[in-house]
């Protein structure tokens, strides 16, 4: 604790009332402080960066439609065309590239679907419809849709 | 426990250094203290110039609202022990310009609230001889949620997009403007919308998310703004299909 | 019609934004990698083939693409916006995202119409 000698009131009679060593202040005219936002402000909390690293999966997304689109341009050149195709998925650096593509679409998907509740309100016989299930619904539809997509591009 | 903790207070005073530091205060630590007595402990014993808004002490007057180790929130709601052992950093809650210390200026924010038209609007308001507009329970629930913000403004600290984007309307502002679009006694709805719809209303809102997160009465305006943005775009395109009817 | 870009621009984003979320990571998976590693069934080009002349995978597909690019570039409009504080180049950034999506679903089109 400082001393207990003389607290300062802030009273303008009060002769330790800060005197303006300021010559741009004027009394009585608020004279603000503005802070800038940091080029990196998204570095400034975990959420923040986590926001950003959400926005970026559109880059995952733009990649992996314009794969697909690859893939049947690569399909309408024939089987010698897809063969090279094939080769070139399986080697090891593109792999692991693309586990790194599917790891962003994961995160798009997962935090996509966790903020369906805030957008949609949905009522059913005047009654609302709780969260959890507006999200479990969700969930649903993505494991029902992959699991169609498994079985008819890799179950036969 | 310890008997004192250090507090590191932004200090700003216009009319001395131009810029802002940092000064720390050593106040004895008590378990039921909240920041806000804390900084009561320094104005009263240590320097009576510090300067800061507070009035209830009891979460409802959302005028102590500060930066704790970089988090917004309710200073009279929160206490000292989770930053054990300090030092604790307080200062002003961010995206509004700094008067002195920890004081903002919330100029803006009461201009933005009032744009949006918190109040019931009636085309017509029906004699008082034909008794009061009653409500049916769900009809008061549909709103009851945003009605419950006490204007402290950590939403808008919380949000990196006001604090980018000046213009930007605000969580609070939207949520209580939803506050009474979705009231069954209201029909103003076309009013605020000349103010939602602009760019600077819910457009520039990118969901974060962070607002409904430090809201201290859980209010959720990420979720009324997100509403929003579906009824205004669901509106948009009906309205392509359906000639003669406008946006 | 300035009043109708932003609902416009968001439909699509939050169209494409469900649409993606629920379909790309199966596609993706078996097409990138389950395939190419011969994992599970249907690794050899008759069936893909087959499967990829069939109008609706062009059509299903068509959609998809037109609504992740136009997702993709709302979104990323936004992060150069926001995350590196571009608030003077928004029209040219608008231009640029937005216009890249729809030369790409029109590349897509005529890919998926006239060569597959």
């Amino acid at each position: 604790m400082k001393s207990q000698a003389r607290i300062p009131t802030g009273r303008i009679s009060d002769p330790g009332y800060p005197r303006a060593s300021n010559p741009e202040y004027t009394r009585h005219h608020p004279r603000w402080y503005r802070r800038r936002m940091p080029i990196f402000w998204w570095l400034r909390k975990l959420a923040y960066t986590k926001f950003i690293l959400r926005e970026l999966t559109s880059q995952p997304v733009m990649y992996v439609t314009l794969f697909l689109l690859g893939k049947m341009w690569v399909l309408s050149r024939g089987p010698e065309a897809y063969e090279t195709f094939i080769q070139w998925l399986s080697h090891p650096a593109l792999l692991a590239f693309h586990a790194l593509v599917l790891a962003g679409l994961l995160f798009h998907t997962v935090t996509w679907l966790n903020l369906t509740p805030k957008a949609l309100v949905l009522r059913v016989a005047g009654r609302k419809i709780p969260g959890w299930a507006i999200v479990g619904a969700h969930y649903g539809a993505w494991l029902g849709l992959s699991g169609a997509i498994f079985w008819i591009l890799a179950g036969r | 426990m310890p008997d004192t903790v250090k507090l590191e207070v932004f200090r700003y005073r216009p009319e001395g250094e131009g810029a802002p530091v940092y000064e720390t205060f050593e106040v004895p630590y008590r378990d039921e203290w909240m920041v806000l007595d804390a900084l009561n402990h320094i104005k009263d014993h240590q320097d009576g110039t510090l300067s800061y808004r507070w009035a209830c002490r009891m979460g409802v007057c959302g005028s102590c609202g500060m930066t704790v180790n970089g988090e917004p929130v309710l200073t009279c709601a929160t206490y000292l022990e989770p930053f054990l052992p300090g030092p604790i950093r307080v200062e002003p809650l961010h995206g509004f310009p700094v008067i002195r210390d920890l004081v903002g200026d919330l100029e803006d924010f009461v201009e933005k609230l009032q744009r949006v038209k918190p109040w019931i609007i009636r085309e017509e308001e029906k004699p008082t001889s034909e008794g009061e507009y009653l409500q049916t329970p769900e009809e008061m629930d549909a709103y009851k949620r945003y009605s419950m913000c006490i204007n402290c403004m950590l939403c808008y600290a919380a949000c990196p997009i006001y604090e980018l984007e000046p213009g930007f309307i605000g969580p609070a502002a939207i949520a209580l403007a939803q506050r009474y679009n979705l009231d069954s006694r209201d029909e103003g709805a076309r009013e605020r919308h000349e103010v939602l719809a602009e760019h600077e209303g819910v457009w520039s809102c990118t969901f974060v998310g962070e607002c409904s997160i430090v809201c201290p009465k859980d209010v959720d305006p990420a979720g009324a703004i997100q509403r929003y943005k579906v009824d205004a775009t669901l509106d948009f395109f009906r309205s392509l299909v359906t000639p003669g009817r406008s946006p | 019609m300035r009043r109708a870009r932003d609902p416009f621009f968001w439909g699509l984003f939050s169209g494409g934004g469900m649409l993606t979320a629920l379909l790309l990571p199966a596609l993706f998976l078996v097409t990138a990698i389950t395939a190419p590693m011969g994992w599970f069934g249907m690794t050899g080009y008759e069936e893909w083939a087959t499967l990829a002349g069939h109008p609706l995978t062009r059509a299903g597909l068509l959609l998809v693409a037109f609504l992740a690019f136009f997702h993709a570039a709302h979104r990323f409009r936004y992060t150069l916006y926001d995350g590196l504080q571009l608030y003077h180049l928004d029209a040219l950034i608008s231009i640029v995202t937005y216009g890249v999506a729809a030369v790409l679903t029109v590349l897509a089109a005529a890919l998926l119409i006239l060569v597959v």
